[in-house]
């Protein structure tokens, strides 16, 4: 049969908005041409038909929040030669690991007006806490075509060319003015890693750090600097814990502020 | 008398569904005797680490709860923090949240319409499926849909999670040189939305209608998205402030939705169902006739031709885009100044699924002390399983693989958003 012949691609979601996998279906122009050149196999978001594993290719959206999921990964990660987990959730726990800093018991007891009917691990942790990954793909959400590179190296066997260099490199090359030293705004762009192409400083506005940190970032640097020019515990803290607030170099430089 | 075998409709993982859910429906001696639409999608808490953070955060933070409508996320809390400041956008401010806005309907619909939707009139698993037979049809919603996805990309900077909108307005407004260029595709789109309403008109609809109330916003000028008065059907005409008067959640066992009620009434239904029905008389001559055509009456009680309705939408959507782009002048300024104080602010939004509610308590500077967000799927979860209990007491006899996909798309009528409604989605139907 044709269908064999092709990688099998299955797309897993834990606890995420979706807006990673929905990435794949914004790829109007190209999602053709990848369902031609992979057999998608299990994408529930877009197909009622799965096809059983084992698969060449997992893609993993989402954190692990419930014991449940926590058994269901590594089932996945059996089933996969190579398993890439997608997005700051996956990576790094996501916006909701911003709960790994307080007592969860109390949060369901703020949204859930029955707590025992809610089952929840304490914190929320990325795919790499469980098992193997073989790529991490950052950003919240995914470029998606960083997600259509990373597709297509694995496929053809490379190295996916993704940067970890910084989001101000991206600013110098766009010829953007720096938005802390032109415009005096809090922004995370010298230690976050690029991939967005500098998108908020080209909107006027600081990086809020969706990219997550940067190789070898200097968080302490930025901090001291910020606290120079009086920024306050709270926004120190604040600033560091958003959208990858798990993420470590993000999570130390957090808890040093405490 | 023999003993008729008991019938259990189980899906555990509904597809082509955001989020993650399931249903279970049993079926005893011909009655239907249990119907459960279940959201196993983890929690997330947003509402209770939203405690503590600046009021300012709140749109990038709950643009989170959804990938498929972060806009609806960012207009609701925005606009529910200048409500408590007593701050307004108007103008050409506001004009661009409208277009931004409708990007996001065309966007949200063309894909339900064509990736999530129609798969199950035509008999298909999936629109590649579709596309394999039908490739000028999937590749015309897919173009759609892009439209609507640039429509975003161009005001929020990109289409998922867009890092422009910012309480009190945006962080840079477009330029007109930005949007122009959208018109002509645009014309395209509205045309091709006008195509896609006779489209779906053609498909096999089931026999079946429930009186339901309808509840959404209604504005006086506009069809509404952004913003107006609550109102239903039955009577009901109130103040987006007076919300949880009329309105509440309650905690269930089988899901991680709350589920909403109309109180003293019992379920409700938000969507384009109850947007058109409520609001025929806003849409654009165009699109009234276009929805004619298809053979809807000014309202539409056959949750089934939802796809209908959200072809009409999708048409206005365009259409109400070329005008505001027509119109447009850049502001001098992108956002209006906010000066934090105590209080409390309310917001409700259309979001492409239906009202979405924020309320939030603010301290003095503008921290956040509580947060409450009531999405549209929550409100729509006891309506669906009312759907489900009366289309299987009415279509028991149907073998079980076709009443079971006949119940999935029952529940992909609504367009349910489940990671929103998390604080939300899985089909079983047992037959005992």
């Amino acid at each position: 049969m044709k269908t064999k012949a092709k990688p099998k691609l299955a797309v897993w979601k834990f606890s995420s908005c979706d807006g990673c996998q929905l990435s794949i279906l914004d790829c109007e122009d190209e999602l053709l041409a990848v369902a031609g050149a992979v057999h998608i196999a299990n994408f529930p978001e877009a197909s009622r038909a799965v096809v059983k594993g084992p698969y060449d290719i997992s893609l993993v959206e989402g954190s692990i929040t419930t014991p449940h999921d926590a058994e269901r990964i590594h089932s996945i990660r059996r089933q996969s030669k190579l398993l890439i987990s997608i997005g700051a959730c996956a990576t790094a726990g996501g916006i909701q690991a911003l709960k790994n800093f307080s007592n969860v018991k109390e949060f369901v007891s703020i949204v859930y007006a029955t707590p025992e009917y809610i089952h929840t691990l304490s914190k929320s942790t990325p795919i790499s806490d469980h098992v193997k990954i073989d790529f991490e793909l950052r950003g919240c959400p995914v470029d998606k075509y960083q997600l259509v590179e990373v597709l297509n190296a694995f496929l053809n066997g490379r190295k996916p060319n993704t940067p970890h260099y910084s989001v101000c490199i991206e600013c110098k090359r766009r010829g953007i003015v720096c938005r802390m030293v032109g415009h005096e705004q809090i922004c995370l762009g010298p230690v976050t890693q690029a991939g967005c192409n500098a998108l908020c400083p080209s909107y006027d506005r600081g990086c809020f750090g969706c990219f997550g940190p940067k190789e070898t970032p200097n968080t302490s640097s930025l901090a001291e600097f910020w606290s120079k020019k009086g920024m306050g515990k709270r926004d120190l803290i604040r600033t560091f814990r958003g959208i990858n607030a798990y993420a470590k170099e993000f999570r130390l430089e957090s808890e040093s502020h405490e | 008398m023999s003993k008729i075998p008991a019938k259990i409709v189980k899906v555990d993982y509904l597809a082509r569904v955001e989020g993650e859910g399931g249903l279970y429906i049993r079926v005893k001696d011909n009655e239907v005797k249990d119907v459960k639409f279940r959201i196993f999608e983890p929690p997330r808490f947003f509402e209770a680490f939203m405690r503590g953070r600046d009021y300012s955060e709140a749109p990038d933070i709950t643009a989170r709860i959804c990938g498929i409508c972060p806009v609806a996320y960012q207009m609701s809390s925005s606009q529910a923090m200048e409500d408590a400041f007593g701050v307004e956008v108007d103008g050409q401010l506001h004009a661009l949240r409208r277009l931004l806005y409708c990007g996001e309907w065309i966007e949200s619909h063309a894909l339900h319409i064509y990736m999530l939707h129609a798969p199950d009139f035509l008999g298909y698993e999936d629109a590649l499926q579709i596309a394999s037979k039908y490739p000028d049809i999937v590749k015309r919603g897919l173009e759609i849909k892009k439209i609507g996805n640039e429509l975003m990309t161009i005001i929020g900077g990109r289409e998922i999670h867009p890092i422009n909108p910012r309480v009190g307005g945006f962080h840079r407004a477009s330029f007109e040189h930005e949007l122009k260029p959208m018109i002509e595709k645009l014309k395209w789109a509205f045309a091709a939305s006008l195509e896609t309403v006779k489209w779906t008109s053609t498909f096999n609809f089931p026999d079946f209608e429930y009186d339901y109330e309808f509840v959404s916003l209604r504005h006086p000028e506009e069809y509404p998205i952004t913003g107006g008065r609550l109102v239903s059907n039955k009577g009901l005409d109130i103040s987006v402030q007076d919300y949880e008067k009329h309105f509440q959640e309650i905690h269930i066992e089988h899901t991680n939705a709350l589920h909403s009620e109309h109180i003293g009434v019992g379920p409700y239904h938000v969507g384009p169902m109850a947007r058109y029905s409520l609001n025929f008389d806003k849409l654009s001559n165009k699109t009234q006739k276009a929805a004619r055509e298809a053979g809807l009456g000014k309202q539409c009680f056959n949750p089934f031709k939802s796809i209908i309705v959200r072809s009409v939408e999708l048409a206005y959507a365009c259409e109400e885009s070329i005008r505001i782009i027509e119109q447009y002048k850049r502001p001098e300024k992108s956002f209006i100044d906010i000066k934090p104080k105590q209080g409390t602010g309310r917001a409700c939004t259309e979001a492409p699924r239906g009202i979405l509610y924020h309320r939030y308590g603010l301290a003095e500077d503008g921290t956040i002390l509580d947060a409450k967000i009531v999405p549209p799927t929550s409100q729509n979860q006891k309506t669906i399983e009312s759907d489900l209990y009366h289309f299987v007491k009415k279509n028991i006899s149907l073998p079980e693989d076709k009443l079971t996909w006949q119940c999935e798309q029952a529940v992909r009528n609504y367009d349910p958003c489940i990671s929103c409604a998390t604080h939300f989605l899985k089909l079983e139907i047992e037959h005992e």
